[in-house]
């Protein structure tokens, strides 16, 4: 089976089986509602696998193929550049705390742009209004932190 | 139903994966020695309830588990590990504890209360074709839940200032 069919293909699979687990009740729209959404995420999930296993193919065959021969110069982590020093568990800068903290909020930031993101279309100029307004919001967190100096880099 | 029926529904299999994934991967993360792969298996037991989230048909919450607590609450963790150790992770004697067996009886019994209460509760009320998608949420919160949303942009704004404040000490001060 040709890749491009088989989302489709595991997505009537998908229909076949929550379908047929829906009450008569709601058998018309919210059934249909409930396969589409699957077959979404089976599509996804199909996608993920295939990337998978390409890289794992890929990767597999390349250590398969090639000739082994490690010296010390080549396993190093740069090739070129400055030599590390010491370990990678060695402990950081207390100052990459607040840059923690500013993702924090701007992740949450993200988990509202999402819903108005894919419902833009049907909320027109008023979501866009109202966005900015959230947005505006916030960005005057991130001037306060600039004119704090906080995302200055002090030595 | 008996186990035989059960295991030939194709979501239970899916079910079944992704929850004992889940299972081995806390077991980890009470049990490993370093503190960063502990961090790290969070991440795929967290991982596994968003997976579960999505199969009961709330994509909204599903994605705001992976966002929330493995962008976020995850990389805060990480942060504190990275910041507080030196040598990060390695310290074996520290991670154990002399109350480990009171809490494992008290995490059994937390479970065994939780389960219970939910399986008597909803005993075999099924929850079929209720899907909300994204797009749903978006027309509710832009839509009905207006002023709410822009009361959250100034809690945040709040966490923020807080966050610096807290967490920079004034150089002038």
């Amino acid at each position: 089976m040709w890749p491009p069919q088989c989302p489709a293909a595991l997505g009537a699979v998908a229909r076949g089986i929550y379908t047929r687990r829906s009450t008569p009740a709601d058998a018309g729209d919210g059934a249909a509602q409930v396969a589409e959404y699957f077959q979404d995420y089976i599509t996804v999930a199909v996608f993920a696998a295939f990337g998978a296993v390409l890289v794992a193919v890929a990767v597999g065959a390349a250590s398969l193929l090639r000739p082994s021969n490690p010296t010390a110069t080549k396993s190093q982590t740069y090739e070129c550049g400055i030599d590390p020093v010491g370990g990678g568990w060695s402990q950081t800068h207390v100052r990459y705390y607040i840059f923690a903290l500013l993702f924090l909020v701007f992740d949450v930031e993200a988990v509202f742009i999402f819903p108005w993101a894919v419902q833009l279309e049907t909320l027109g100029v008023f979501a866009l209004v109202e966005m900015m307004v959230f947005v505006v919001i916030l960005l005057a967190g991130l001037v306060y932190a600039i004119r704090k100096g906080v995302l200055e880099w002090e030595s | 139903m008996s186990f035989g029926d059960w295991i030939t529904e194709a979501q239970n299999i899916v079910f079944l994966v992704f929850a004992i994934a889940m299972l081995f991967a806390s077991v980890v993360v009470v049990t490993s020695r370093n503190v960063v792969h502990a961090a790290l298996m969070l991440v795929v037991a967290l991982g596994g309830s968003a997976a579960l989230f999505l199969m009961l048909g709330a994509e909204f919450v599903a994605w705001v588990v992976v966002l929330v607590y493995i962008g976020a609450v995850v990389v805060l963790f990480l942060f504190g590990i990275m910041i507080t150790r030196a040598p990060t992770g390695r310290d074996t004697a520290r991670l154990d504890h002399e109350r480990r067996w009171p809490a494992l009886l008290i995490a059994v019994a937390t479970f065994a209360t939780i389960a219970t209460t939910t399986t008597l509760a909803f005993e075999d009320t099924e929850v079929a074709g209720e899907v909300v998608r994204t797009a749903q949420i978006g027309d509710l919160l832009f839509n009905r839940f207006v002023i709410p949303f822009e009361a959250v942009s100034f809690v945040l704004l709040a966490a923020l200032i807080g966050g610096i404040v807290l967490a920079r000490k004034d150089a002038d001060e």
